[in-house]
C-alpha cells in the first residue's frame, strides 16, 4: 500500500487486491485499438477444443472474445480466458539456441546453423549405430498436419524404427481399448447426446477441472432429470452433489465395474437381444464376473457393498445410460483392461449407439484424438493403420512413393525410449511438443536417460525443462500462429487459424521438419509450403483406413463448424455417432466383450509405504505447465503444488508434509479435506524439479497400451521440516526476469483448495 | 428482479474461477476481478460460490445512498454502476454499507471499483464476461423464461434478509428445490 492514503481504519475488501501474480500478463495490457479484428479459432489447450476468438489488432493478438461454437456455446474455462496470453509473452523463444556441449550455456544460432548441427548429428549417429539409434519424440498439441508429418518424417527421413509421443502418458490404454472392442478408436457420441440420457457414471475423471466446459453437458442432463455417478477416490466439484459418488480406492476399478456386472446379470438387468445380435465373448465376460460379487468388491475396493447394487441398480433399471472415462480409469498397469470393464457394463444393457445411450474417453491433449490417429505412435500408420499389417504398410508406401521394404518395423513406447536412451541403445533424439522432464513418471529414470544421450535437439515455444537442457533448441510456433485440423474428444475434425505472424524467428514445426529432411537427403518427399499440402497428403493416405479424413477440408470444416470422422468422401456429411444401430468397426460388426480379472496395481501399499498416491491436474493448469505456469492469472490461482491428505492423517492446513516413495521424496504444504479418502493422498503433477509429481510415481507400464501407472503407487507421509521451492520456469539466455510487482513464486502461500486461492484470499 | 438479469446457481459452481479470469480481462478494470470467489466449506468440500453485484432494488443500492460524493449512479435499468472515477473519494462508505460485501477500495488510487453487470455488453444486448465464460452457468444472464427453458423446474429468489431487514435485488439466486421466501442471512 505505499504511495496511498494511510487509513486509521481499513475496512473489509479494501486492498489493492492485484494479488501477489500482478494481475497483469506478463507482456502487459494491450488497450482495445480501433479496427480491431476477430478471428475465428479454438483453444490452445485441452481435448474439448472450446472455439474462441482472438482479438487482433495491428498483427498483436490482444485478448479474447467468447465465440458461439456448438462444442462450447461461449464458454470458456480460466485457461481458455487467458490462453491468448502466450502469444506475445516475454519468455517467448526468438531465436534458435545452441550449445557446443552439455556443460556450455546455450546461446543464440541461426536457423543454418541449428538445422545444419542436427542434420549433422543424425547422419553421424546413425552411420555410426544404426539408424534406429536416432529417435523422435512428438506430442498431441500440435495439428494433425504436424502429428503426420512428425511419423512421415521418422519413417521416411530417418527410417528409425523410433518414434513414439506423449500421448503415451494420455489416451493409449483408451485407444487401445477401444480398439480391441469396436474394432475402432473413436467416442461413441457427441457430448450434445447428453442432455438425453437418464443415468451418467463417470469413470476416473475429474471434469469439473479438466474439461470444465463439458460440465455444462453433465449438468444439462442433471436438470432433466438425469442422476450422476461419480467413481473417483476424490470428492470432485462434480462428485460434490452426485447422486453417488463412488470413492473407489486407487488401483481397483477392475473390480468395481465387474461388480456392477455380476449384479447386472445377477437382478436380470442385462440386454440379452443386445448381446446376441451385436456382441461376440459374452460367456466368458458373464462368467468372470460371477467371481466379483458386492461383498468381494466392496472389500478390494474400500466400499459399502450396498452402493454397489445401488449403482448397479440406477443403471440397469434406466431407459438410457452414459459411460464417460479419463485418465482415473486409464492411467494404471491394468488401464486398458479397466476400460474393456467399463464397455463391459455398457454392451451387456445396450447402452451404447443412441442419442442419450452413449460412450467415451473424455480425451485429456487439445489434439489428443487426432494426434494419435496419423502416424506418430510407434505402432502406427496414417489412418489409423498397423505398420504391422503388410497391406497398410503396402498403401502408406505407395502414398509416400517408397519401397515398402524402407518402411521401418514397429518401435518402443515413450517411456521404453527413455529406457533405451540410458543404455546406449539411443543415442540422439528430436523431441517435438513434449516435457518428458516433468511428465514422466520415475524422473530419476529419464533424466539419466536425457544426460546419456550423445545428442538431444528440441523444439517448443517457451524453454521448457526439458529443453533447457538440449543441445539445440529450436523456437515455434503457438497455436494462434500457424493453421490446421485438431480432432476433440468427442472425434470432432475442427479447425485452428492463424491471427498473426510468429515472432522473432520462431518458425512452425512441419517447416523444420521439411528443412531437416531437404537436409537429410528426402526433401523431394517434403515439399510442403502451406499446410493444407500436407492435409491434402494426409487426407489421401488415411482413405479407407479406420480413421478417414478424405472427404475433410478445411472449406467444409470452417463452414459446418466441425466434421466427425470417418468421411470416407467429399459429400459424406461425417459420423457423429459411430456405432448407430449396434454397427461396429470389426468386421463382423459385432463388438467384443472381455473377461478382465483385476490385478492389484504394480505398487501395492505394505508396512514401510502404507498410503496410496495418485496424482492429476487441477484446473488453472495444463499438462507440464510449460505454458500455464507463465501465466500471471493462472500462477495467481494455483502457484504451486500441494498434497491433500485426509484429516485423519494428524496434518493441519500449510504442515509440510513430505511423501515418500521407493523412488524419491518432496515436501509438500498440505491440504487438509475431507474430500479424499484417508488411505489416499493426492498430488498434481503440473510442476517442474525437486516438486515434480513425478520424483514420486512408479514407471510400471500397462502390457499393452504401455501407459504408466500414474494413478497409483505406495507411499508413506511423515512430518517434513520446510516445503520444497518452486523453481521459477526457465527463460531464454539475455531474458530478463519480469519487472512486475509480482513476489517470487517461492513466497506465495498454497492454495487452499484443489481448485486454488479464492480471490477473497488477498 | 430486472427482467434480463444474472441468475447465481451454486449448486452448479465448480470453483474453477473462469468467471474470475474473464472479469481480469475488462478493459476498466484489467488484471482485477470484481467477483468474489469463496470456498465456502474449505477442507469439508469443494463447494464455491461466485459473488457479483447484486443491483439492490429495494432498498435501492445501499452503497449509493450512504456515497457523500454522489459517485454512484443506478440507470434507468435498473444496473448499479461503479462509483465514476472523477467523483469518488475513496472513502469506503459503500463497502461497509453493501450487504453483500461486494464494492472493493483500491487504497492506492483512493477509488471504488466494483462489478457493474459489464454495461458495456449488457447496454447493446451481449451477457456479462462471467456469464458468458462460466462453464456450467453457475452465472447465468437471461431472462426468468429462459432460465426456465434453460434448466426445467429451477426457482430464483430476489429478496434477501439480514436480521429485520430485507432487501430485493435486481440480480437473483437459484434456490434448491422447495425453498420459499426469502434467502435469510445473505448467502
Amino acid at each position: 500500500m505505499s504511495g496511498g492514503v494511510r487509513y486509521p481504519i481499513v475496512p473489509p475488501g479494501a486492498g489493492d487486491f492485484r494479488g501477489e501474480a500482478g494481475g497483469a500478463p506478463a507482456a502487459h495490457w494491450k488497450a482495445t485499438a480501433a479496427g480491431e479484428r476477430l478471428v475465428p479459432t479454438h483453444c490452445s489447450f485441452c481435448g474439448v477444443q472450446c472455439g474462441m476468438y482472438l482479438r487482433v489488432a495491428e498483427g498483436r493478438v490482444i485478448g479474447v472474445e467468447p465465440r458461439n461454437h456448438d462444442i462450447n456455446k461461449l464458454r470458456l474455462c480460466p485457461k481458455g480466458v487467458v490462453a491468448y496470453q502466450q502469444v506475445h509473452h516475454p519468455d517467448r523463444l526468438l531465436t534458435p539456441l545452441a550449445r557446443a556441449r552439455r556443460e556450455a550455456p546455450l546461446r543464440p544460432a541461426s536457423w543454418d546453423q541449428a538445422l545444419d548441427r542436427i542434420a549433422g548429428e543424425i547422419q553421424r549417429i546413425q552411420s555410426g549405430a544404426g539408424r534406429d539409434a536416432f529417435g523422435v519424440l512428438g506430442g498431441a498439441s500440435m495439428t494433425t498436419e504436424k502429428t503426420y508429418l512428425m511419423g512421415k518424417f521418422a519413417r521416411v527421413a530417418l527410417r528409425t524404427r523410433h518414434i513414439d509421443y506423449n500421448g503415451r502418458l494420455c489416451m493409449v490404454s483408451a485407444a487401445a481399448a477401444n480398439k480391441q472392442a469396436f474394432g475402432i478408436d473413436r467416442a461413441g457420441n457427441p457430448w450434445a447426446d447428453l442432455l438425453e440420457t437418464d443415468v451418467v457414471i463417470v469413470a476416473g475423471s475429474n471434469v469439473a477441472e479438466c474439461f470444465p466446459v463439458v460440465m455444462q453437458y453433465f449438468w444439462g442432463a442433471r436438470d432433466r432429470g438425469a442422476k450422476l455417478v461419480v467413481v473417483d477416490p476424490r470428492e470432485t466439484p462434480m462428485a460434490r452433489t452426485a447422486d453417488e459418488h463412488v470413492p473407489v480406492r486407487p488401483g481397483t476399478d477392475a473390480a468395481f465395474y465387474n461388480g456392477l456386472l455380476h449384479v447386472l446379470v445377477r437382478d436380470g438387468l442385462t440386454d440379452q437381444r443386445f448381446i446376441d445380435e451385436h456382441t461376440v465373448g459374452w460367456a466368458a465376460a458373464r462368467d468372470t464376473a460371477a467371481a466379483y460379487p458386492p461383498e468381494r468388491v466392496g472389500e478390494i475396493c474400500g466400499l459399502d457393498p450396498r452402493q454397489i447394487e445401488r449403482v448397479a441398480h440406477l443403471w440397469g433399471r434406466a431407459g438410457r445410460c452414459w459411460a464417460a472415462h479419463g485418465r482415473g480409469l486409464e492411467q494404471h498397469v491394468q488401464g486398458v483392461d479397466n476400460v474393456l470393464a467399463v464397455i463391459n457394463v455398457t454392451l451387456a444393457t445396450g447402452q451404447i449407439g443412441r442419442p442419450g445411450a452413449g460412450y467415451g474417453t473424455l480425451t485429456g491433449q487439445g489434439n489428443g484424438q487426432g494426434g494419435r490417429e496419423h502416424g506418430q505412435k510407434s505402432d502406427m500408420l496414417p489412418g489409423g493403420r498397423d505398420l504391422s499389417n503388410p497391406e497398410h504398410r503396402a498403401h502408406i508406401a505407395r502414398v509416400w512413393g517408397i519401397d515398402e521394404a524402407d518402411l521401418p518395423p514397429k518401435g518402443t513406447s515413450m517411456h521404453e525410449m527413455v529406457e533405451q536412451m540410458a543404455r546406449g541403445e539411443i543415442r540422439g533424439l528430436l523431441g517435438m511438443c513434449n516435457n518428458p522432464l516433468v511428465s514422466l513418471p520415475n524422473q530419476p529414470v529419464v533424466r539419466r536417460g536425457y544426460d546419456a544421450l550423445e545428442f538431444h535437439a528440441q523444439s517448443d515455444f517457451f524453454l521448457s525443462e526439458t529443453a533447457a537442457r538440449a543441445d539445440v533448441v529450436l523456437p515455434t510456433t503457438v497455436w494462434a500462429e500457424d493453421e490446421g485440423l485438431v480432432t476433440n474428444g468427442e472425434g470432432r475434425v475442427i479447425k485452428h487459424n492463424k491471427a498473426v505472424e510468429p515472432p522473432g524467428e520462431a518458425r512452425t514445426d512441419w517447416w523444420i521438419l521439411c528443412e531437416l529432411a531437404r537436409r537429410l537427403g528426402a526433401g523431394d518427399k517434403f515439399a510442403f509450403t502451406r499446410p493444407v499440402e500436407i492435409l491434402d497428403e494426409l487426407r489421401v493416405a488415411s482413405r479407407g483406413g479406420v480413421a478417414d479424413y478424405y472427404g475433410i477440408t478445411y472449406e467444409k470444416v470452417e463452414r459446418t463448424g466441425g466434421v466427425f470422422w470417418p468421411c470416407p468422401d467429399l459429400d459424406h456429411p461425417g459420423t457423429p455417432r459411430p456405432f448407430e444401430g449396434g454397427r461396429f468397426h470389426h468386421p463382423d460388426g459385432r463388438a467384443r466383450f472381455h473377461a478382465v480379472e483385476w490385478r492389484p496395481p504394480a505398487e501395492p501399499p505394505d508396512e514401510e509405504f502404507p498410503i496410496r498416491l495418485t496424482t492429476g491436474r487441477t484446473v488453472a493448469h495444463f499438462l507440464s505447465g510449460n505454458q500455464t505456469r507463465r501465466l500471471p492469472g493462472l500462477v495467481e490461482q494455483t502457484p504451486r503444488p500441494w498434497v491433500e491428505v485426509h484429516p485423519s492423517l494428524g496434518f493441519a492446513d500449510g504442515d509440510p508434509v513430505r511423501v515418500v516413495t521407493r523412488r524419491g521424496r518432496v515436501t509438500y504444504p498440505a491440504l487438509v479435506t475431507e474430500t479424499i479418502r484417508a488411505d489416499t493422498v493426492f498430488v498434481p503433477y503440473h510442476w517442474a524439479g525437486p516438486v515434480a509429481a513425478n520424483v514420486l510415481t512408479v514407471d510400471a507400464l500397462d502390457p499393452v497400451s504401455r501407459m504408466p501407472e500414474f494413478k497409483v503407487c505406495a507411499c508413506r507421509v511423515e512430518r517434513g521440516e520446510a516445503v520444497d521451492p518452486v523453481p521459477e520456469p526457465p527463460v531464454p539466455p539475455g531474458r530478463r526476469p519480469d519487472e512486475a510487482e509480482t513476489a517470487p513464486l517461492g513466497e506465495r502461500r498454497p492454495p487452499s483448495m484443489p481448485q486454488g486461492r479464492g480471490t477473497a484470499e488477498g | 428482479m430486472m427482467g434480463t438479469t444474472l441468475f447465481i446457481d451454486p449448486g452448479r459452481c465448480i470453483g474453477c474461477q473462469a468467471c474470475v479470469a474473464a472479469c481480469r480481462e475488462c478493459d476498466s478494470h484489467r488484471g482485477r476481478s470484481m467477483i468474489h470467489l469463496d470456498y465456502v466449506e474449505a477442507g469439508r468440500s469443494t463447494a464455491a460460490l461466485p459473488t457479483v453485484c447484486m443491483h439492490c432494488e429495494d432498498p435501492v443500492a445501499p452503497c449509493a445512498q450512504v456515497c457523500p460524493a454522489d459517485a454512484i449512479l443506478v440507470t434507468a435499468d435498473g444496473v448499479v454502476q461503479e462509483a465514476a472515477k472523477e467523483r469518488c473519494i475513496g472513502c469506503g462508505n459503500c463497502v461497509v454499507a453493501c450487504p453483500f460485501g461486494v464494492p472493493k477500495l483500491d487504497v492506492v488510487e483512493m477509488l471504488q471499483y466494483k462489478c457493474n453487470l459489464c454495461y458495456d455488453r449488457t447496454s447493446v444486448g451481449l451477457a456479462p464476461m462471467c456469464a458468458t465464460v462460466c462453464p456450467t452457468g453457475a452465472l447465468f444472464y437471461g431472462s426468468p423464461e429462459e432460465l426456465e427453458a434453460d434448466r426445467p423446474g429451477a426457482h430464483a429468489a430476489d429478496v434477501f434478509t439480514f436480521g429485520d431487514a430485507a432487501v430485493r435485488t435486481g440480480a437473483a439466486v437459484v434456490v434448491p428445490d422447495g425453498h420459499a421466501g426469502p434467502v435469510p442471512g445473505g448467502w
